[in-house]
């Protein structure tokens, strides 16, 4: 077919079907315009479907799965020796995005939704051209076409892998080096050490998860050390050569010293970027910022009136929960809905061993900003229900405006902080006091128990620990 | 360079009154401190700064009328941050707890650094969010309403979806920087004072002398409550009138038997349509109409300073509502080219509005003669006061069955006693005998109406 050949109209056009895009179609539709969502990949549901949250969460519950038989041994219960079967785990992990995938499909067409697969590139503020299919004349555009890994820094080969690569689990290498001391390294070194790798991690800056409370990274930082050979900080990595007959040659700085150590597999995890390239952004008036975002207002409107931009395009962290809700907003706006994205928090997780999640204010950025708060700071070793399931490293964290008792932050590291940590961004986002966490009453025995302990120590009320002494 | 334009009043509203400055040119404010007070027609509203600074310019003086999108003031940013040796005590003093503190010891701050008490303390550092629930959010959105306006009734300055109910309604006179949640009661009353210029003493007319009120808590235990909003507004507008306007009252009865006997009908038949709460005031005004058609002067406005008597020939009809605030008269606009079903759809809804305090400030303007009926509420006549700078005003008693004389035999009649208060200055008291007579012939019988109106 022959670029223009064919021709289509919609109200909404929808370029990407990730967890923004999707979710915008669904709700366009549902808001009665006609949607066509346009896609590249032949599968929908994006990165985090494909080669990003899903899968790797999946290899996460795995590998803590195997780790909590070998440790049950500690409860009394015993196994004949853990094995991986990576084939099968490679199996489980693809059937597990295809149902989802097959999901998305399902929940599009049955609504209406044209699903149009090719790369998408606006010709003006009124026509985009797929390749392959021909062009689509809109009312509104939907820009969610994510992001992607950022490119190789120099010095490096290409054969090292990214997280994507590392996801689809091409064999276990016996020395792995993780590059990149974010949440994706930290995820996939845990990933690939349950898996029997020993794991060298490298991070150029003086701490891993640089975004987090401190003291909660040295709660991960204190098992990932368990579990990998050597955590390198203020480290950087200089140069990579592969090795005749497989392997690699890695040269990390250190101090101004270096050395050179020798590696089966490197994975690189150094963030992403912005999809605003190639999509003709030029042939509209859309204003990129100066790192690539689109700039967008409370409502996900570009500069252009008439298009909207969602999820990693847009500035702000790079996550599936923030995409999906500026999708929803979009879609309302463009159907005549009141909707902004003036959302006070978007919580963020990380699914290391303990799981680490905060939402709102964390106590570095209060001090950066000189913000005044009070703390309540619950150490999960007073919890009966960690104490049963043998997790009680961890504590939640609350954070509240000293006058008012308005909760502003929490952070949680321990067994399902990622779960829990929802409670702390409806707080927020009601505009909950510690009075209200206190008063609720939380199902024993539960780690949830912990943010109403928390909240009452922050209200200097606590039951589970000891008051504050009054000396001074 | 911060230009504060006069930011959007809540519906309908694009004007109002400045009653008050918080603070002088030269002056220093801080990010979501009250900078002034407007009064628009439905409530007084205290504006917070949205940006800390010095105040190089103030637009409006006291009593003036700003706009919505006016730039009401001018503030240089950062004024405080660079000339620290300038700011006030005040000021300086409200600054210190912003270092942070060390966790679990810090107290409870029942007052601010100023002592005055406050029932919300304002945030200290600036830029964040009003708390309220995303659905109290969602729904200030669809309601036009800024939050940072509405003064909220939950713990931790929580906005609740009744607050900005409350704020859309125009009930509501304070706002949300919390500075001046709870102002007492005595701040209040000064304020309406400097507002007003209320002198006591002499006045320029003669043997009209304001005295002060002496002060009656020393008799018994009072309360007060400061003029605003509607109440305010009402009491201009009945001074000015009173005080301006020579008032005449005509009275008489009509008798209403026949027309009833036809609303009451026409009524039973027609539930569930067009013109099923039928009331007897939609035949009223289409009288009215009628006899303002030939009496001129009874649609007319005296203009004082071109001494001139402006002839309307456009009818819109005011009727006074009786609302949870204080009278607000609705005006059914065109009266004269709309039928009596539609009259009577449009006073009900119009009603409604005025009551759940939704009623749009357009939708109070422009009327040309009103009709007050306070007969349902009980009350055998009144003498009502002209709502200037309309010409008269009809006041209708209570419809009461009655034995009169016809044709020298006592009979039952249902008799609607009219009284209408008119200016002298514009017509006479023969012309108001004229068209009060005309009302009531035509009121005596809906074919009369039929013929004429």
């Amino acid at each position: 077919m022959v670029m223009g050949e064919f021709k289509m109209e919609a109200d909404v056009v929808v370029i990407g079907a990730g967890p923004g895009g999707y979710v915008a179609a669904i709700r366009a539709a549902d808001l009665g315009k006609s949607v066509i969502i346009v896609e590249e990949r032949q599968k929908l549901g994006g990165v985090c479907l494909i080669e990003g949250c899903i899968p790797s969460k999946t290899l996460i519950h795995a590998v803590e799965l195997k780790d909590d038989i070998i440790h049950a041994e500690e409860i009394g219960l015993s196994f004949k020796e853990v094995g991986v079967d990576l084939d099968k785990l490679r199996k489980w992990t693809i059937k597990v995005v295809d149902g989802l995938t097959s999901g998305i499909d399902t929940l599009l067409t049955k609504r209406g939704v044209e699903i149009v697969h090719g790369h998408a590139h606006f010709n003006s503020n009124k026509l985009l051209a797929v390749e392959g299919v021909g062009e689509i004349e809109f009312k509104n555009a939907i820009i969610a076409t994510g992001s992607s890994l950022n490119k190789l820094p120099e010095g490096y080969v290409d054969s090292v892998w990214s997280s994507s690569d590392a996801l689809k689990l091409p064999f276990v290498p016996e020395n792995l080096l993780v590059v990149g001391g974010g949440y994706i390294g930290l995820e996939m070194g845990l990933v690939y050490s349950g898996l029997g790798s020993k794991v060298t991690m490298v991070e150029f800056m003086p701490h891993l998860l640089m975004g987090a409370d401190q003291d909660m990274v040295r709660v991960v930082v204190k098992h990932a050390k368990k579990k990998f050979e050597n955590i390198m900080t203020d480290s950087k990595v200089t140069e990579v050569v592969e090795k005749k007959g497989g392997g690699y040659k890695v040269t990390i700085e250190h101090n101004n010293e270096s050395k050179t150590l020798e590696f089966d597999q490197v994975l690189v995890a150094i963030g992403r970027r912005p999809n605003t390239f190639g999509i003709g952004l030029e042939n509209t008036n859309i204003k990129v910022n100066d790192r690539g975002f689109i700039v967008v207002d409370e409502e996900g409107r570009t500069s252009e009136p008439n298009i909207f931009a969602i999820g990693d395009v847009t500035p702000g962290p790079m996550l599936a929960h923030k995409a999906s809700r500026e999708g929803k907003v979009a879609a309302e706006v463009i159907g005549g809905e009141k909707a902004a994205f003036d959302n006070r928090t978007i919580p963020a997780v990380v699914f290391t061993d303990p799981e680490l999640a905060w939402t709102g204010l964390t106590e570095q950025e209060a001090e950066k900003e000189g913000i005044p708060y009070k703390l309540g700071k619950f150490p999960l070793t007073a919890l009966g229900r960690a104490k049963s399931i043998g997790k009680t490293d961890g504590f939640v964290k609350i954070l509240a405006e000293p006058d008012t008792n308005l909760v502003l932050g929490m952070g949680i590291v321990g067994p399902s902080a990622s779960e829990l940590i929802a409670e702390g961004t409806l707080a927020i986002e009601m505009g909950a006091t510690l009075e209200d966490l206190i008063v609720s009453i939380h199902p024993h025995p539960t780690i949830s128990e912990s943010i109403m302990e928390a909240a009452e120590m922050a209200a200097g009320v606590p039951v589970h620990t000891l008051p504050p002494r009054k000396n001074k | 360079m911060f230009e504060f334009k006069l930011p959007d009043l809540g519906e309908g509203i694009h004007e109002g009154e400045v009653l008050k400055w918080y603070v002088k040119v030269g002056e220093d404010i801080k990010e979501d401190e009250p900078l002034m007070d407007v009064e628009t027609d439905k409530a007084a509203v205290t504006i917070p700064s949205p940006r800390g600074g010095r105040v190089s310019k103030l637009n409006g003086d006291v009593g003036e009328v700003v706009h919505v999108g006016d730039v009401v003031a001018v503030i240089s940013e950062g004024g405080e941050a660079v000339a620290p040796s300038d700011t006030t005590p005040k000021q300086e003093k409200k600054d210190e707890p912003v270092v942070t503190a060390p966790a679990m010891q810090q107290q409870p701050a029942s007052t601010g650094g100023n002592g005055k008490t406050t029932s919300v303390p304002p945030p200290e550092y600036g830029g964040r969010p009003v708390p309220a629930a995303p659905a109290t959010r969602r729904l200030a959105r669809e309601m036009g309403v800024d939050l940072r306006l509405v003064s909220p009734s939950g713990p931790g300055g929580r906005v609740t979806p009744d607050d900005v109910r409350v704020f859309a309604s125009g009930d509501q006179q304070t706002t949300a920087s919390g500075a001046e949640g709870v102002t007492s009661q005595e701040t209040e009353s000064k304020e309406v004072a400097e507002t007003v210029n209320f002198e006591a003493g002499s006045s320029n007319i003669p043997f009209l002398e304001l005295e002060p009120l002496p002060d009656f808590s020393l008799e018994g235990p009072v309360e007060t409550e400061a003029v605003r909003s509607i109440r305010r507004k009402i009491a201009k507008k009945m001074v000015t009138s009173m005080v301006l306007v020579p008032h005449v009252a005509h009275m008489d009865d009509a008798d209403v038997t026949n027309i009833e006997k036809f609303r009451k009908e026409a009524k039973q038949s027609r539930a569930g349509m067009k013109g099923e709460k039928l009331t007897l005031l939609p035949f009223v005004m289409k009288a009215v109409i009628a006899a303002m058609r030939e009496f001129p002067s009874f649609n007319a406005s005296l203009d004082p300073f071109k001494q001139e008597i402006i002839y309307k020939k456009y009818y819109n009809l005011g009727f006074a509502a009786d609302t949870p605030r204080g009278l607000v008269v609705p005006v059914v606009k065109g009266a004269d080219k709309k039928n009596i079903l539609t009259i009577s759809d449009e006073i009900r809804d119009l009603a409604i509005s005025a009551r759940e305090g939704t009623l749009d400030v357009a939708a109070m303007r422009e009327g040309t003669f009103t009709i007050t009926n306070v007969g349902p509420l009980g009350g055998k006549n009144l003498i009502p006061t002209i709502n200037y700078p309309e010409v008269a005003i009809l006041g209708m008693g209570r419809v009461e069955e009655r034995p009169v004389v016809r044709n020298g035999e006592i009979v039952i009649r249902s008799i609607l006693p009219l009284s209408m208060a008119f200016d002298h200055r514009i017509a006479d008291g023969a012309d108001a005998a004229r068209f009060v007579t005309m009302v009531i012939h035509l009121l005596s019988d809906p074919k009369n109406l039929l013929l004429e109106a």
